[in-house]
């Protein structure tokens, strides 16, 4: 006979608000199977914890029904308290009365109503709970990083300096991602190629990190602990082993106009190129979309000069398997396209440029070795006009949120600009100074008083080019409540923060969710926020939301000590809601084998003792089965059925309802 | 949300209760964001939880009905977000031919709803919500002749 206790939960006055608390208890203790029903102000608090664990001594419960928050809350805090007093985790069930009820119901005798509900349905569930072991499955001691830039070198270090293998993925053919674009970094103004480019050697060097550069992700299989990743080397055209990083090769060809996208379009590069004399790894690749020899079979000049044989045009993109056990995300985050502003020259404006544009003409590398000059005429700028939240805090042609490091970038590039064009001005149009973080509220300060920045709060509402090339932006200054035309020969939009293209589909590839504007989702807000719903897989830096770099180190060191945790133990225990076939039932039909995202329902062969094949069925890899219960569903013979969510549970939920 | 059409007649003080099969990664989360911004939507909804919605067999659906429900709503991962890659689209597949079979059962095809919910569309959750308890308020009870039944 089950034996259930049903605790319920007021959450302060979350829940106990708008469902009345102890007349759902009351009516609990009537259900069927319930021996004991009672109400507490806070159920997850020690002394709430401490009065289940109690109950389940005391009562000899057999099963735990909590109506509380969801479960995605503290399912495992009130399956732990249960495991804690002997009874197995699996047998405690929650009711969502807060989330799914009394934060969004206002009238008390509806929202009762279906609190107990809700509870007689977990009840009903709860008395069909079987015991459930956790399932024991081997852990590779790997790490994968998918993406190079710092937040993605930043968890490949810590991971590698804690003992572990990591495989560093980068899509380009260098590591450094955008922090190796940048000319100084707020708020201490120190040179980013200097503090970056020694951590992009010791992450090359590591004996402990792989790194695969020009390479993605093709495929995903498996699961934590045991992820089976597809990786796609793009074909480089050059041997990396035999290359040396002389440069004959692309000191030689011959086309020398192609725009180089490090620098952000501003500078040029060759067909055969490093992105920059920095890069990590320093061995070119061939742009097939612009090489002649790859296009029309005419040139082949670079494999001439090479004096090592290393540049191969019948290289091939090559797929490599390799057998992780966790995965760390770090993806990035790219520039909104200003184009869809028309109003900002809809990007037709040579003169109109985004933040890396000017970060490449503020660096010392960049392509005009560190002079601020005009795009179209080369012209130094005597007025630079810098607009804020470009696409940011626009829910209608741009994005609602606010990318949060343009204000402090914004100040930068103004300080930047006064420190290198003395008598310029450096005029700043923003909406607000959201300037929150370590000495950031110093350094834009810095940049107005000491500096001389001028700061217009209002938006500018139209840029128009007169013939002479002066950019004319019309804007309101809405501290003064005027309109204001400044007349500028340069004007550098802060475009919002938007995530790096094709992160959509690697999301998906890894079974992470994504919010609407395509930035991934942790797996709680404020308690996991390194962590997603997919076991195994962290995030790292502005692929999750817009951050700086001490944010995004921050999060990749965290996801490394995530990574680290993971694998100190050799085992990994695993949710146990699993699929298992009746075998005495199957049929073998198949459907299941066919249905079966995972590949884990796959044929049996039943042997007699002889050990000759009786018959055959279907069966259940517990190891690869992840608990989605399609097979369930589709069986025809209803042998196969799901732990934690079987036929029978659901029917009497169904039945709970009635 | 739509009016309700005049020429239909429901009873008075008809409170429509639906079932709903939601997936534990997208809607069921979904619905637990529209609590954490407390959206107010209709009371109306009895959310059963399963994994996927690759779980759902049509019995279940079939089962509600019997059960007393006015409505049944399926909700899940859009296509290509599963949790379990493709677990959607099996029941996506299902759900297209068990429509056209729930005709035979005698169950308007104007009481199965579906409509896929992310992990971070509350708002269209609870707007599903009220839309769906709307229009099962217009088309009136299930099965009205079921004695056992009762206000949610």
């Amino acid at each position: 006979m089950a034996r259930i206790g049903v605790f319920i939960c007021h959450c302060g006055e979350n829940i106990g608000r708008t469902v009345d608390c102890p007349g759902v208890a009351a009516a609990a203790a009537k259900m069927p199977g319930v021996v004991l029903s009672v109400d507490y102000k806070y159920m997850c608090s020690d002394p709430g914890q401490g009065m289940i664990r109690k109950a389940i001594e005391e009562k000899k419960l057999t099963g735990v029904v909590v109506g509380a928050c969801s479960p995605r809350m503290h399912e495992r805090t009130f399956r732990a308290a249960a495991a804690e007093a002997g009874l197995n985790p699996y047998l405690l069930e929650m009711a969502n009365l807060r989330e799914h009820c009394s934060w969004v119901h206002s009238d008390k005798a509806a929202a009762t109503q279906k609190a107990i509900d809700l509870v007689r349905v977990m009840v009903a569930k709860a008395r069909r709970d079987r015991p459930l072991r956790p399932i024991r499955v081997p852990v590779e001691p790997t790490a994968m990083v998918v993406g190079g830039g710092i937040a993605g070198i930043q968890a490949a270090l810590d991971i590698a300096g804690g003992g572990k293998k990591v495989i560093l993925v980068e899509r380009g053919p260098s590591i450094g991602g955008h922090m190796a674009r940048l000319s100084e970094t707020f708020p201490t103004l120190d040179c980013s190629q200097c503090i970056l480019t020694p951590r992009m050697v010791e992450a090359a060097s590591h004996p402990n990190i792989t790194l695969m550069t020009y390479s993605e992700v093709d495929s995903v299989e498996g699961f934590v602990g045991n992820f089976t990743v597809t990786i796609r080397r793009k074909a480089r055209y050059v041997d990396p082993d035999k290359c040396t990083g002389c440069g004959d090769c692309f000191n030689k060809c011959p086309l020398k106009k192609i725009p180089n996208e490090f620098d952000a379009g501003l500078g040029t590069r060759r067909a055969i190129y490093v992105p920059f004399p920095q890069a990590v790894p320093n061995k070119p690749v061939i742009d097939a979309a612009h090489c002649t020899m790859l296009l029309k079979g005419k040139c082949g000049l670079c494999a001439k000069v090479c004096p090592r044989g290393a540049i191969d045009y019948q290289d091939k993109d090559r797929l490599e398997k390799v057998k992780v056990g966790a995965v760390v995300l770090a993806t990035g985050f790219q520039l909104w396209d200003h184009s869809a502003y028309g109003e900002y020259g809809g990007g037709r404006l040579q003169d109109v440029i985004d933040g890396f544009a000017f970060e490449r003409l503020a660096s010392a590398s960049g392509p005009t070795g560190g002079r601020i000059q005009r795009p179209s005429d080369a012209k130094v700028p005597k007025t630079v006009v810098f607009l804020q939240c470009c696409g940011s805090r626009d829910d209608k042609a741009g994005k609602k949120y606010c990318s949060k490091i343009c204000c402090m970038y914004t100040a930068k590039h103004a300080m930047l600009y006064r420190h290198k064009v003395h008598e310029g001005r450096a005029v700043v149009f923003y909406m607000d100074v959201r300037a929150a973080g370590k000495g950031y509220e110093e350094f834009v300060r810095r940049a107005i008083e000491a500096d001389g920045a001028e700061y217009v709060r209002g938006r500018v509402s139209r840029i128009t080019r007169r013939a002479d090339g002066t950019l004319l932006v019309r804007g309101a200054d809405t501290l003064a409540g005027r309109p204001v035309t400044i007349e500028a020969d340069l004007v550098v939009l802060a475009d919002a923060v938007v995530p790096r293209s094709g992160s959509e589909k690697l999301a998906q590839l890894f079974g992470v969710g994504y919010d609407g504007d395509g930035f991934y989702s942790e797996a709680h807000p404020k308690l996991r926020p390194v962590e997603t719903a997919a076991a195994g897989v962290f995030l790292a830096g502005a692929c999750q939301a817009p951050k700086d770099i001490p944010d995004s180190v921050a999060q990749a060191s965290a996801s490394a000590a995530k990574v680290l945790g993971l694998f100190a133990k050799p085992e990994l225990e695993r949710e146990p809601i699993i699929a298992r076939v009746n075998r005495t039932s199957c049929v073998h039909c198949r459907a299941c084998i066919h249905a079966c995202p995972y590949g884990a329902a796959k044929d049996f062969d039943v042997l007699d003792r002889a050990g000759k094949v009786v018959r055959t069925t279907a069966d259940v890899n517990e190891g690869l089965c992840q608990g989605c219960g399609t097979c369930a569903s589709v069986c025809r013979s209803h042998s196969v059925d799901l732990d934690g969510f079987t036929d029978e549970q659901i029917h009497a939920e169904l039945n709970a309802l009635l | 949300m739509k009016t309700e059409p005049s020429a239909v007649q429901a009873p008075a003080g008809f409170e429509p209760r639906i079932t709903a099969f939601v997936c534990n990664w997208c809607t069921y989360a979904g619905a637990d964001l529209a609590g954490t911004s407390r959206l107010q939507y209709a009371p109306n909804l009895r959310i059963i939880k399963l994994p996927c919605t690759g779980r759902i067999d049509p019995l279940f659906v079939l089962k509600a009905f019997e059960d007393g429900a006015d409505a049944v709503l399926v909700s899940g991962c859009h296509p290509g977000d599963c949790h379990y890659t493709s677990g959607n689209y099996h029941a996506r597949r299902r759900w297209t031919m068990f429509r056209k079979l729930l005709a035979l059962t005698g169950i308007g095809d104007d009481r199965l709803f579906f409509s896929w919910v992310s992990a971070a569309e509350g708002q269209k959750f609870a707007d599903l919500v009220n839309d769906v308890t709307a229009k099962v308020r217009a088309a009136g009870p299930f099965g009205a002749a079921n004695p056992g039944r009762r206000a949610w």
